[in-house]
């Protein structure tokens, strides 16, 4: 056991803070597509690290020298595929079209490759090369933000629409299903980008530290932070001010009702699953500077997601505030404290607020 | 107490079990050693079954027991400096007991975590029993990768040799294979007798019915409890045959992915059937060997394998590769009756 002075004591507070809102970004998604549909998102955490590669694929192409025509074609390569899918689906029904253009790709696949020896699949696919890109600037990390939030929300209604929504309560499909999600997303994010170590640089105004009394404060945590607080100002005000919050309020409370006054709960539906996990990605481009990005790093952070939403309660907003800051805390003096057992020193807590209320702090049940 | 279907089911198995015991000493290397992780990983799938399949309680850390106990198996024969469990191994050991100390000291092990996770998880209910069960695991995952004094942390522990039984030899794959299948067929009939006694009946009564048993008078919470602790038992039975299998242990044998694929295998071949799982473990482990051989995207073909197999399951209404036959062996069955 090792003891904290003082200075100590301030620096893990702040730097537990703004761990804390890092978890909030990850979490409050996670526990927002529980409250309304559900489902544990077990691909949560793979979106997070998959939009770190997105902001550092965009990086590359803006600062680099990678090139944007692999994404224009993949993007005109799966329309044309989704387009040629909802024409065949009119007169063969949806399962038989995708099992036909599956067939016909397979063919296609395996006749290029053996006369021309050109995979197909990598205009599906592109494998693209990223470098280490060393100056960011502050506008670079906003557009960073929106490119990956754009395509993540985009790809989670894919994934709603197509997957998710076809479970309805079964939880052990849901969670092999979003497993599944899981392993395609770290493996396809390996096959893509590469199994390097990447790690983001601080843009402009906040790659410095602000010394007080001798204890640095780098500011790129502050910056974190102040990220949450937004975000979770705009939930707060989103779910209790806004028309679409009121709805999905009403979707949670009584679906049946819901639909029964209009309310199309699909859509509801997707577009909740679309906020929760662009939610993530936010956290996965401002954590990039923090975190990096590598392999792996997703089954690394899903359990503290977890933990988050454990302590605090799955569905709640307010726990997933203040689940984020006891697990941001309990991590790092954990770390500081006993750092072989920090494990320990994060998940005790969390069984004994389950013994005594196994819905967490703020859940419902 | 078998009735007749029961009883040819269990003639079905034997045979086929008898069918391998006779064909493998003829299969090449790459092979045997197949089967016997085949048959390692369905005493894994099977432990799971009696929590998922029977019970109706979703873990996803079951890897945990199968890990502490495949830790525990291997820091007894490597860790020199814990003089006391040593001394034990390697006494034992020379009386060509080993391999039974290695077992008692992983199943006791197993059934402590699991006495103590099941103790915390069992209050909860559904998702949120997932969710509880797969942090505890973590908390597992943790420790072997941290804490690396005792566990080697991610470099994994390495064992020289297999200890041998009654003085013969298990170095060798053959011999190896014939001890797992002892040890298989022994899990395979203990939890097929829990099944059929009025235990394991109660448990299906749990999975269908909660309210009603509670009802009855039956004490739920001691039952899943109970299923729990049976399901790490063997669950550690796998993990220290695992062990001895693979001669190394190292964190990702505790990981997700490893509790995420034994939920995929019982739910592949057929949950609450026992053989089932076990279908879908040699389904799951031969793909892997054999995809690996041929490409490298070994997780994101069983990414896909998930969602599809899952996505047909769910289409047709059939649970698993058992449910599946049944299904089709009902329906067959139907066109001689009248249509019910």
């Amino acid at each position: 056991m090792i003891s904290l002075s003082l200075a100590n004591v301030i620096q893990l507070s702040y730097s537990s803070l703004s761990y804390a809102a890092l978890l909030f970004l990850l979490a409050s998604g996670l526990s927002l597509i529980f409250g309304v549909m559900r489902i544990v998102n077990l691909a949560h955490a793979a979106i997070f690290l998959f939009s770190g590669y997105i902001a550092l694929e965009f990086y590359n192409i803006i600062y680099g020298d990678a090139s944007i025509m692999p994404r224009v074609i993949q993007a005109l390569a799966w329309a044309a595929i989704y387009f040629a899918w909802r024409g065949l689906s009119r007169p063969a029904g949806e399962g038989r079209a995708f099992l036909g253009i599956l067939g016909a790709y397979l063919i296609v696949e395996i006749l290029s490759s053996a006369l021309w020896d050109f995979r197909f699949y990598e205009l599906f696919f592109p494998v693209i090369k990223l470098q280490k890109i060393d100056k960011v600037s502050f506008i670079g990390l906003s557009f960073a933000i929106a490119a990956s939030v754009v395509t993540i929300a985009l790809g989670g209604m894919f994934i709603e629409r197509f997957f998710l929504r076809r479970f309805g309560k079964d939880t052990l499909a849901q969670v092999l299903v979003t497993i599944g999600f899981a392993f395609i997303l770290q493996d396809g994010s390996l096959y893509t980008w590469g199994g390097d170590n990447f790690i983001f640089e601080q843009p402009w105004p906040f790659n410095t530290s602000v010394v007080i009394e001798g204890i640095s404060f780098p500011k790129y945590r502050l910056f974190m932070i102040l990220t949450a607080i937004l975000v979770a100002l705009a939930l707060f005000f989103g779910i209790e001010c806004t028309r679409l919050g009121a709805i999905m309020r009403a979707t949670v409370d009584d679906p049946e009702m819901a639909r029964g006054i209009g309310i199309n709960t699909n859509i509801v539906s997707m577009s909740i699953f679309a906020i929760g996990s662009l939610l993530a990605a936010i956290g996965g481009v401002v954590g990039g500077a923090f975190f990096g990005v590598y392999p792996g790093l997703d089954f690394e952070v899903l359990p503290y997601a977890f933990a988050v939403v454990i302590i605090g309660g799955l569905g709640s907003l307010m726990g997933a505030v203040v689940g984020s800051i006891v697990v941001g805390f309990m991590e790092n003096f954990g770390t500081a404290l006993f750092p072989e057992l920090a494990y320990f020193a994060l998940f005790a807590p969390m069984a004994i607020i389950l013994a005594i209320k196994p819905t967490g702090l703020f859940g419902k049940g | 107490m078998l009735n007749n279907a029961n009883r040819r089911n269990v003639y079905i198995v034997l045979a086929v079990f008898a069918v391998l015991a006779a064909v493998t000493p003829f299969l090449d290397l790459f092979l045997q050693s197949l089967v016997t992780e085949i048959l390692v990983f369905g005493i894994l799938a099977m432990s799971l079954d009696i929590l998922l399949g029977y019970t109706g309680l979703a873990s996803l850390g079951h890897a945990a027991y199968f890990g502490v106990a495949s830790y525990a198996t291997a820091i007894v024969m490597t860790k020199k400096s814990w003089t006391f469990t040593y001394a034990i191994f390697t006494w034992s050991d020379s009386a060509g007991l080993g391999i039974f100390y290695l077992l008692a000291l992983g199943i006791l092990v197993a059934i402590a975590f699991s006495a103590f996770f099941g103790f915390l998880a069992i209050r909860a209910k559904d998702v949120y029993f997932l969710m509880i069960t797969l942090s505890l695991a973590m908390v597992v995952w943790g420790l072997a990768y941290r804490w690396s004094a005792v566990t080697e942390g991610d470099n994994g522990i390495i064992i020289n040799e297999r200890p041998s039984l009654f003085g013969i030899s298990l170095e060798g794959g053959l011999p190896f294979f014939y001890f797992t299948l002892c040890v298989f067929l022994i899990c395979l009939g203990l939890l097929y007798l829990i099944t059929q006694s009025p235990f394991g009946h109660t448990l299906v009564g749990i999975r269908e019915r909660e309210e009603r048993m509670e009802m009855l008078g039956y004490n739920i919470w001691l039952h899943k409890y109970l299923s729990f602790i049976i399901a790490g038992t063997f669950s550690g039975v796998a993990g220290v045959m695992w062990t001895l299998f693979n001669l190394f242990v190292s964190p990702p044998d505790v990981e997700l992915i490893t509790s995420a694929e034994a939920l995929f295998m019982v739910a592949l071949g057929g949950p609450a059937t026992l053989v089932g799982p076990v279908i879908g473990a040699a389904i799951i482990r031969s793909l892997q060997q054999f995809v690996s051989i041929y490409v490298e995207r070994w997780p994101l073909i069983l990414g896909s394998i998930y969602i599809i197999t899952i996505m047909l399951s769910r289409l047709y209404g059939v649970d698993g590769i058992l449910g599946f036959a049944s299904k089709f062996r009902s329906s067959s069955a139907a066109s001689t009756d009248a249509k019910s």
